[in-house]
């Protein structure tokens, strides 16, 4: 059974997909799609459990050994990740129910928690596998949900925006791809193991380094790095209410994963940052997608669409980590992956409640909401804490470690800038809790009531979560600080 | 040839011909991998790109016209200069590129040598293809099957199939502009003579993987498109009683979950997923009864997909 787990923790959700799409009673199939979510959730706790202190599982598929099979290979950082997203998923997934009985009719409410089974399920196959073109496999079974849970949402604009975002992704998916063919094409072996043993002999092969700039741009445009970042804002601000929480939480987040496992462990250190400099690219994209987007982000009306443009912010946040090429750099970018997916996962949640009692994602229709709903708003509040990264919330330790990584190098310089941008974010949470706490209710919504128990309950997980990972940061900060040193290979 | 096509297909405005022309680029592309002995690439390529996207184009036509409509030219020098840049990356690489089909590359040297030498004492089939597919990354193809049944279910919850009660009487062509299909002696005759003959070469594609190019992936999409040249000359109302939408609906994950159920068959008789040694007493058995049924999983899985979207637009189009 143990030995099992890391084909289980993918087949739970993979098997209860086709399953779910075979029952047409939108109830029963939520009840399965729940259950399996959160024994996946049990699972991957259970792997990381296994891997803590830096162990490594490598399970073979179908048993034949690698490279000539495929491998499944789970590290901390892998079994981090895949906490991220069964957990955030299994949390968002608990209230689909209540926020689909509204949106859509529901004979198609099955096919709705397949397609979510299915984007969790291929977030898991990415995140454990440690195969390259297995990769792109699951890749496509995630872009592909990902298009048809966008498009799904109420306004007609939605169609466009996962149109763009389509575009956009098959692009990506087709880089990504065109550098997997030429890294087999150099060294003959898909498993990522095995490239990163073969290829630093070819380092001055001019198909590794285009396969290296294939593989960046395509891996960019899936993270939504600026100025790559074209699809998000209509993608997050279109797509159906609960579904952006989880898309925000984990779509980018695992991008970023297979982008930080390919640049250090696949392509090696010593290639990507002394050769390639890929470092002199991120560093100043990183600083000016937070800038722009912040800036962007504190002009928006629409609270849904600002807190899209906060998401590209935030992913500079996390590049910038990497391009910091210290160990305090690269614990900030996998702590911040995994606390601003709470976060954010959270801020859409608790969103998504509001708009549910509002029907508008208006900053002015949000007027007086922090008193006819309390307690939502008070988990927006906390969570907004967190966004900004004020003592004792999730935000604030990763904050820390990025501005140490900053000092580290001795660029004080960009330390403060990241406390300007810091700011930036005090100015659009701001803008929100202001309203919502001191500005009268308008005569159309003085009714308003708070949302279901079953509503709140998961707004405030993610808010209390994003507290308690501000105090004890063994799981966040402890793992990601190892992950780093392992990756940048100091302290072997 | 395909340089020429792609030109034409971009500046056609008549939406029918472009069709037409990506069929034709398809062609010319599955004629490339014959030459380069991909058979079994080949094959799908035909009977995919040429063949089944072909149609669901025209029945895409059918809902939104015939003719695309004027866009406003603006010089766009942004996407010419990345389109360039990209083309001068992959130009850049091609000089340290291993020579074309030479037996000395990285690619023929490292994982292939294992194929070509053992896997017919390790798993059986004489079509190496099929023994790299089905067992050794059967995985990536269990993911092929997901991406195929994502698509399925990304269609059907997007265009909502199933919506419609099937006992309305429906005359109309799901294809615009064709509805004398039925009338044309020529076309029915002849597809009375090629449609039995088209199902029963499906089956043979179907279950001689093993042994020539084939498998579930090309035998599912020829078996769809005899059943789609059915409802094409005849109508969709008299396809649709030969197989019930509703039923119908449920294949896809039927086949997906038949490959993922022999996996965890190997699972639990104690080996790994997909690990077909363990699934009859004899490893070669096991690997051979494994991967026939998980090929018949694909057949079943990409048949009904097809059928199933084409079903969906036509529906649409009524």
């Amino acid at each position: 059974m143990i030995y099992q787990l890391p084909a289980i923790v993918l087949l739970l959700t993979l098997l209860a997909a086709p399953i779910c799409s075979m029952i047409r009673n939108g109830d029963i199939a939520w009840k399965l799609a729940v259950i399996a979510a959160w024994l996946s959730v049990a699972a991957s706790m259970a792997l990381m459990h296994q891997v803590w202190g830096g162990n490594e599982i490598s399970y073979h598929m179908g048993g034949w050994p690698p490279p000539w099979g495929i491998e499944v290979r789970i590290d901390e950082l892998s079994a981090l990740v895949l906490i991220l997203v069964t957990l955030f998923g299994s949390l968002v997934i608990t209230v689909l129910r209540e926020s689909l009985r509204t949106a859509m009719r529901s004979h198609r409410h099955s096919l709705y928690y397949t397609t979510f089974l299915l984007c969790m399920a291929s977030l898991i196959g990415i995140t454990i596998t440690g195969d390259a073109f297995n990769v792109f496999v699951f890749l496509e079974i995630s872009s592909l949900s990902t298009y048809a849970l966008i498009a799904r949402g109420r306004d007609r604009r939605a169609l466009t925006a996962a149109f763009r975002y389509l575009i956009m992704g098959t692009i990506g998916a087709t880089f990504i791809l065109i550098a997997i063919g030429f890294m087999y094409m150099v060294t003959g072996t898909l498993n990522m193991a095995d490239l990163a043993v073969r290829l630093p002999e070819h380092a001055d092969n001019r198909v590794v380094q285009a396969s290296f700039a294939f593989f960046i741009v395509g891996i960019a445009l899936k993270i939504a790095i600026f100025p790559l970042h074209y699809w998000l804002p209509n993608a997050y601000t279109y797509a159906p209410k609960a579904t952006t929480a989880f898309l925000a939480a984990t779509a980018t987040k695992v991008s970023l994963y297979v982008m930080i496992r390919f640049i250090f462990d696949v392509y090696g250190v010593e290639f990507s940052f002394k050769q390639m400099h890929i470092d002199a690219l991120l560093l100043p994209l990183s600083v000016a997608g937070i800038f722009i987007a912040s800036l962007i982000a504190v002009f928006q009306s629409d609270v849904k669409r600002l807190l899209a443009w906060s998401s590209v912010a935030q992913l500079g946040y996390m590049s910038l980590g990497i391009a910091m090429v210290n160990v305090a750099g690269l614990t900030a970018t996998v702590t911040h992956m995994f606390n601003h997916a709470m976060i954010k996962a959270g801020l859409f949640l608790c969103l998504a409640a509001m708009i549910y009692r509002l029907n508008s994602s208006h900053i002015k229709d949000l007027a007086g909401i922090g008193r006819s709903m309390p307690l939502t708003t008070g988990a927006f509040a906390v969570l907004g804490a967190g966004l900004v990264g004020i003592p004792l919330t999730a935000g604030f330790v990763s904050k820390w470690y990025l501005i140490n990584a900053a000092l580290e190098n001795g660029w004080v310089i960009l330390a403060v800038m990241l406390i300007i941008s810091s700011l930036m974010a005090v100015a659009y949470i701001g803008k929100i809790i202001d309203v919502a706490y001191f500005k009268p209710a308008p005569a159309q919504h003085k009714d308003v009531k708070e949302v279901a128990t079953s509503i709140l309950i998961p707004c405030w997980i993610f808010a209390l979560l994003t507290i308690y990972f501000g105090i004890d940061t063994r799981l966040t900060a402890g793992v990601a600080g190892r992950v780093a040193e392992t990756l940048l290979g100091v302290g072997l | 040839m395909l340089v020429a096509t792609v030109i034409i297909i971009i500046r056609m405005e008549k939406l029918m011909s472009a069709v037409l022309m990506t069929s034709f680029f398809s062609l010319i592309v599955s004629s490339i991998f014959m030459v380069l002995d991909a058979v079994d690439v080949a094959f799908t390529e035909a009977a995919v790109g040429a063949g089944v996207s072909t149609i669901f184009f025209l029945a895409a036509i059918a809902i939104v016209g015939r003719v695309s409509k004027p866009t406003q030219r603006k010089k766009q020098i942004l996407p010419l200069a990345i389109v360039l840049c990209t083309g001068a990356v992959l130009m850049y690489a091609t000089f340290d590129m291993p020579r074309f089909g030479s037996p000395d590359a990285p690619a023929q040297q490292h994982v292939v040598p294992r194929y070509l030498n053992e896997s017919m004492a390790e798993v059986g089939p004489p079509n190496i293809v099929t023994s790299v597919l089905a067992s050794y990354r059967g995985y990536d193809t269990l993911g092929e099957v997901g991406v195929v049944f994502t698509a399925f279910i990304g269609v059907f919850l997007l265009l909502g199939a199933g919506t419609r009660k099937s006992g309305i009487e429906r005359t109309a062509n799901p294809v615009a502009g064709v509805e004398s299909m039925r009338q044309s002696i020529v076309l029915r005759e002849v597809s009375d003579l090629v449609i039995a003959p088209v199902l029963i070469f499906a089956l043979y594609v179907q279950w001689h993987g093993d042994f020539g190019p084939g498998g579930g992936f090309q035998a599912g999409v020829i078996f769809a498109s005899g059943i789609i040249l059915y409802a094409l000359i005849y109508g969709i109302v008299p396809a649709q009683k030969l197989i019930p939408p509703r039923k119908l609906a449920y294949l896809p994950a039927v086949g997906l979950l038949l490959y993922a159920a022999v996996g965890v068959y190997g699972m639990l008789m104690g080996a790994n997923f997909l690990d077909y040694d363990a699934v009859a007493h004899d490893p070669l058995h096991g690997q051979h009864y494994g991967i026939l049924i998980i090929e018949l999983g694909v057949g079943i899985t990409v048949a009904a997909v097809m059928i199933n979207i084409f079903f969906s637009f036509s529906e649409r189009s009524l």
